[in-house]
């Protein structure tokens, strides 16, 4: 059973500021020890399990560098 | 802990993107800047609205200075302040646009203010959004007209001195004094909550310039971080339990 | 058909006429009845009037108008141009058509309201901040005035360079009668693809004086001063009086030049050998055309309601050639055909 929902982060956009981190409730964000080619330690999905999906991190993020995606494959079927 | 994740696997579906009326460049900004969602909120706008074939963006002088290069529509950069006149004259000239100025604290309220509170007291057709982090950010942290009282800024080295430099200029509410606004508002983007209603604000004043309604001003009361000299999550807790002291939320004026 | 109206409001309808659909203005002496004129007539024709708060306030309106693809006017005089300066200056750096009016008034400070040439050097060399040139048409007549409006239009619009007319509280003031000419139809003002009417079906446009990258901004002046020199070679314009035989040639513009014209023809009847060299365009300045005259003039007396700003143009372009002694009044004060020609016959003899 994959998880309800997923965030993409557009790496070159992420500053690393840790807002998304301190705002997701489910604690699925974690800044990540890789650098983007600006040298900003990124955000990353630490325990994608529990992400809802519920678009609270791309809601924050100053860089509008967070994409959230739900799990519907029926609606994908229709 | 896992690589970035870029490919979406197959059955998800996407809830949330990036506003499609902003364009491919990234936010100069500071890492954790409220700037990022307030321009974010105001593309948001642009797309909810289906306008951005139509609107004209005034760029300010200050953090957003190249706001112009974050949007897909037109823009005029303005010289410091007057951003409002900038906007009146665009609106006059073709009052089918849809003009709108996005200022800080040090353009809006402080070189600006005459032209700030004309184009409201002219009731002129147009959206103003304005950034009040308390500080001139893009100069290297220099007091503002909004600078709260005891607060060290790089030219008020032991703190906002009342005596000396005044009051912080609540510039809202003295336009909810004014006949023509139709809508100020004070909102603030800290948290999810207060980002949806900073967005519903943000629609708002975007609408009633649709609907013919006249001037609106949504004040967003944000942090700056990086010339606070404390980290970005921090920046929640400033306006939290010390901008709002000053700047408290809600809407000022309302005309129906 | 002619009929008779004052300098303001002939440039004022002659503005409307041009194409002219915004006027952004705030009053000052002696130039407000071009902002009651079009208060009282842009409206009808679609056009919009907004009385500003501030000289700052309303440059930076014509701004946005320029910069929304539509023709537009502001006019002042000597200590509203001033305010103006700050955002003349983004005009020239963001490549904004405006026309500007400065119907001057004599300085520095609050000076007083009667005529005067003291803005010369302001209007010419810069004035505000940066790198720029406007391009100066100093009228001396009402019809002129209403002429040159309309071609400040057409050149501001053809050069993406902001056009200033260089009048005087007298000129301004004066009633004349005037032809008026006829309105340029929309069809024939150029189309502006640059400008903000919205980004559909185009790439979005940026109107803007800005950028932080030294060589970028410098290959971006470099352009500017391409166009500054293409002016410089195709719009230089002047007019010469009784020049042929002089023997001293006067140089003024404006009121001055007017007056000056009256010297030239009393100073022919006392059988003196005196012409007239009438700037008409103070940028560009006519440096040539007055370098070739002084091959074969002795005496060029420049005149001026100045302490003498214009004369530095003069002695340029002469270059040691003549003799270039000036004379000029001061604080408003406009001095009589016969107290300048009593100044022409310190040089020439009969």
């Amino acid at each position: 059973m994959p998880p309800k929902g997923m965030v993409v982060i557009d790496k070159d956009r992420c500053k690393g500021c840790g807002v998304c981190v301190a705002t997701c409730p489910f604690g699925v964000l974690a800044l990540s020890p890789e650098f983007n080619r600006y040298g900003y330690n990124v955000a990353a999905m630490a325990a994608p399990e529990k992400c809802t999906g519920c678009t609270m991190c791309a809601q924050m993020c100053p860089d509008a560098a967070i994409e959230v995606y739900l799990y519907r494959p029926a609606k994908e079927a229709v | 802990m896992s690589v970035v994740e870029t490919k979406v696997p197959a059955g998800f579906v996407p809830v949330y993107t990036r506003p499609k009326a902003l364009s491919d460049k990234r936010f100069t900004y500071c890492p954790g800047c409220d700037h990022g969602i307030i321009t974010r909120l105001v593309a948001e706008a642009i797309d909810e609205l289906g306008i951005q074939e139509r609107t004209v963006g005034v760029a300010p002088v200050g953090c957003a200075v190249f706001l112009y290069e974050f949007f897909r529509c037109d823009f005029a950069q303005a010289a410091h302040g007057r951003a409002c006149a900038v906007a009146t004259g665009i609106k006059r000239a073709n009052p089918e646009l849809i003009v709108f100025t996005y200022q800080g604290d040090g353009d809006l309220a402080a070189i600006g203010t005459a032209e700030t509170v004309h184009a409201a007291n002219r009731g002129e057709n147009i959206t103003v959004i304005f950034v009040n982090n308390q500080i001139y950010g893009m100069t290297g942290g220099q007091m503002a007209p909004t600078t709260l009282p005891g607060m060290r800024t790089t030219t008020t080295p032991e703190g906002r001195d009342l005596r000396s430099t005044g009051y912080p200029l609540k510039i809202s509410e003295m336009l909810a004094q004014l006949d023509g606004p139709a809508y100020i508002t004070r909102q603030a983007v800290f948290d999810v909550r207060h980002v949806q209603m900073a967005r519903k604000a943000i629609l708002r004043a975007f609408r009633n310039q649709l609907e013919g309604k006249g001037f609106s001003l949504v004040e967003i009361v944000a942090s700056c971080p990086t010339n606070l000299r404390i980290p970005p999550a921090e920046g929640v807790r400033w306006v939290k339990e010390q901008a709002l002291k000053y700047f408290p939320l809600g809407d000022l004026k309302v005309r129906e | 058909m002619k009929v008779l109206m004052r300098g303001n409001e002939a440039m004022a309808e002659a503005a409307i006429r041009a194409g002219c659909r915004t006027y952004f203005g705030y009053p000052i002496t002696p130039q407000n009845e071009i902002l009651e004129y079009m208060a009282a007539h842009l409206p009808a024709v679609g056009g919009a009037c907004v009385q500003a708060e501030s000289e700052v306030a309303a440059i930076n309106m014509c701004y946005g108008a320029a910069a929304a693809g539509v023709r537009t006017l502001t006019s002042s005089s000597s200590p509203g141009i001033s305010l103006k300066m700050e955002g003349i200056s983004y005009l020239a750096g963001a490549r904004l058509p405006v026309v500007i009016i400065n119907v001057m008034r004599a300085g520095p400070g609050l000076g007083n309201i009667a005529p005067a040439q003291g803005d010369y050097f302001q209007a010419t060399k810069g004035g505000g901040h940066g790198d720029y040139r406007l391009i100066v048409l100093a009228p001396s007549t009402v019809q002129e005035a209403a002429e040159l409006v309309m071609l400040a239009f057409e050149l501001a619009d053809r050069y993406r360079v902001p056009a200033m007319i260089l009048a005087d509280g007298m000129l301004g003031q004066m009633m004349e009668p005037v032809e008026l000419p006829p309105p340029i139809p929309p069809e024939r003002i150029p189309p502006k693809p640059w400008a903000l009417t919205g980004a559909k079906g185009r790439p979005p446009n940026v109107v803007s004086s800005f950028d932080l990258d030294p060589h970028r901004f410098r290959e971006i002046l470099r352009g500017l001063w391409d166009v500054y020199r293409q002016i410089q070679r195709d719009e230089v314009r002047w007019e010469e009086y009784q020049t042929e035989d002089a023997e001293l040639v006067l140089v003024a513009y404006g009121t001055m030049g007017r007056i000056c014209r009256t010297v030239v023809r009393r100073a022919r009847r006392e059988g003196l050998r005196v012409g007239l060299f009438r700037p008409i365009t103070l940028w560009p300045f006519p440096s040539e055309p007055l370098r070739r005259l002084s091959a074969r003039v002795p005496v060029f007396l420049t005149v001026e309601l100045s302490a003498g700003q214009m004369w530095e143009d003069v002695r340029l372009s002469v270059d040691g050639r003549a003799q270039t002694p000036f004379y000029g009044e001061l604080g408003g004060v406009v001095p009589t055909p016969e107290e300048i020609l009593n100044e022409v016959k310190k040089y020439v003899r009969g």
